[in-house]
């Protein structure tokens, strides 16, 4: 009783949660232009996405940018987090994590439009108008990524003894190659996490990204929203479907690298 | 030791440059727009025209405050739920609750307007059996929805995570002990798993309260809500120190909320031991 109670619950919720989802996805395949009837199967929406030049310079930018940020979000933000792990001092330690959680704390509208006036006042006062764009993207991604980058590798270097790096160093290796060679390999799972979740966010991000660009670099989320204050045709939902399949493919092969790398720590904790 | 000092420094340097320029700088830029006016001067119109933004503070309050009891009405017993299930089945329904999230927040807050529509696919269902057609789209229903529709796992994920570490042999204890069923809850499961339930909270009510897509869609622009008016102050009013000191006044709330709930966290912590 009780368990069929909890199983229709379960299911209510399922259906709240993909009603939308699926609805969007049957629809994509409409063979007319309406976005509540079901005229017939057609892959014409398909077709006509990929004849739409703004949404593939769109998906061309959005790659781009997400590529670009995740990589250097990482660089960063892993060598923030070595240093953050190394620091002595507990009140600059604390501090500076305070500071790391302001941009996961604030409302993304406020930090979209902090860095907006920021980006306005500095282009005033070196006398560039119009200075929204991919440089102002990019910083603006790596700044929310950063604070992701670096509570996924912290807890790796946490877990890592902080006598091996020495022990290296004793032995005749220089700091850099006690890093490489010793540290890296430790928090390598972390720094991957890190480096697909930044992608993932970066690929993601509307609210932010709407305050800082400009009509020169626009990226996927920001076309939509403009898509869907006119009237929307189909397209825009054959578009998600697609975005949808590629975010599912790369979680499937996160989740598989993830079980891959437990199984192998699991082996060389056997093997001590 | 000198070489580690050395490297710390090295380490963390682009970091705290970048922090400095990129989180503190934008965050004081927001302090000196909202008390400046076009031409630069010190001026405290922005501040004083803020009384014109009472009804939107209000609405917006509401709305979120309603949001997130909904979001913690579903969530409590889906998350007891799933984290009372089989090892294997807790794994596959988080992931079918977190999965949604993946899908871009502006589609997934559109795909509403298809159903809700009053000739959407709710009304066309309703009306083949016979029944409607309701108005639905642009109410504050339809807001309030939306918001607990995409915030819904921000909710689910920190009481799961609470209670799948819970101690269930406690529970028995309690049982055995002569408490019946709503005084396990009450006793036992709620005050263990209060931690999860304000950063639940923390996680639905800031984006809901700071929204502004949600509320165009879904509300058909009636309902505006303070992201709304911050949005268009930025994108189509360009009054910047308006929008500044809007936007100085949500952070300032917020940050508000936050210390009252980190500090009934604390208490409530404190009387649990």
């Amino acid at each position: 009783m009780k368990k069929t109670v909890s199983n229709i619950y379960i299911a209510l919720i399922m259906i709240f949660l993909y009603a939308p989802m699926i609805v969007m996805v049957v629809l994509s395949f409409n063979s007319s232009s309406s976005t509540s009837v079901m005229a017939g199967f057609s892959l014409k929406w398909y077709g006509e996405m990929l004849k739409n030049s703004t949404t593939l310079t769109a998906l061309r930018n959005t790659l781009i940018l997400a590529v670009v940020s995740a990589a250097i979000s990482t660089v960063i933000g892993t060598a923030a987090a070595v240093g953050i792990d190394m620091m002595k001092k507990k009140w600059i330690k604390s501090t500076v994590l305070t500071v790391t959680n302001i941009p996961m704390m604030n409302p993304e509208i406020v930090t979209g439009v902090s860095m907006m006036l920021l980006f306005v006042f500095v282009g005033k006062f070196v006398g560039a108008r119009d200075v929204l764009g991919f440089p102002t993207l990019l910083i603006a991604h790596i700044t929310f990524n950063l604070p992701y980058v670096i509570l996924s590798v912290l807890p790796k270097l946490r877990q890592t003894d902080p006598h091996l790096a020495e022990a290296a160093q004793d032995l005749g290796s220089t700091p850099f190659q006690a890093f490489f060679k010793v540290v890296l390999p430790n928090i390598s799972s972390g720094i991957v996490t890190a480096l697909i979740m930044a992608f993932t966010l970066s690929l993601d991000d509307f609210i932010i990204s709407y305050f800082v660009s400009g009509a020169k670099f626009q990226t996927l989320p920001i076309v939509i929203f403009s898509m869907t204050k006119k009237r929307v045709t189909p397209d825009i939902y054959a578009l998600s479907t697609v975005i949808f399949v590629a975010v599912l493919l790369l979680l499937i092969i996160m989740n598989v690298l993830q079980t891959r790398a437990e199984k192998k720590e699991l082996k060389a904790k056997k093997a001590k | 030791m000198k070489t580690t000092s050395f490297a710390k420094k090295i380490l963390n340097a682009p970091y705290i440059v970048w922090s400095l320029i990129f989180i503190i700088a934008p965050l004081i830029m927001v302090i000196y727009y909202a008390f400046t006016d076009r031409s630069g001067a010190f001026t405290f119109n922005n501040v004083i025209a803020l009384k014109n933004y009472g009804e939107t503070f209000g609405r917006s309050i509401l709305y979120a405050v309603i949001a997130t009891l909904i979001c913690l009405i579903i969530s409590y017993p889906l998350a007891y739920i799933i984290a009372r299930s089989g090892a294997n089945k807790r794994g596959t329904l988080m992931m079918l609750i977190m999965l949604p999230m993946w899908m871009n927040f502006l589609i997934r807050t559109y795909s509403w307007l298809t159903l809700l529509a009053n000739k959407g696919v709710i009304n066309t269902i309703l009306g083949a059996i016979g029944l409607g057609p309701f108005h639905m789209i642009n109410t504050p229903g339809a807001v309030i929805l939306g918001m607990v529709y995409n915030f819904l796992p921000y909710m689910v994920l920190p009481i799961y995570s609470i209670m799948s570490k819970l101690d269930f042999s406690l529970t028995e204890a309690a049982s055995d002990l002569g408490c019946n069923g709503f005084q396990v809850l009450r006793r036992v499961i709620f005050p263990l798993s209060v931690p999860g339930i304000i950063s639940g909270i923390t996680m639905v009510f800031v984006p809901s309260v700071s929204t502004f897509y949600i509320s165009q869609k879904l509300g058909g622009g009636k309902y505006l809500l303070i992201g709304d008016s911050i949005e268009m102050q930025f994108q189509s009013a360009y009054n910047y120190n308006l929008g500044a000191s809007l936007s100085l006044v949500l952070m300032v709330m917020i940050i508000a909320c936050m210390l009252v709930m980190n500090k009934f966290a604390d208490d409530e912590g404190a009387a649990i031991i």
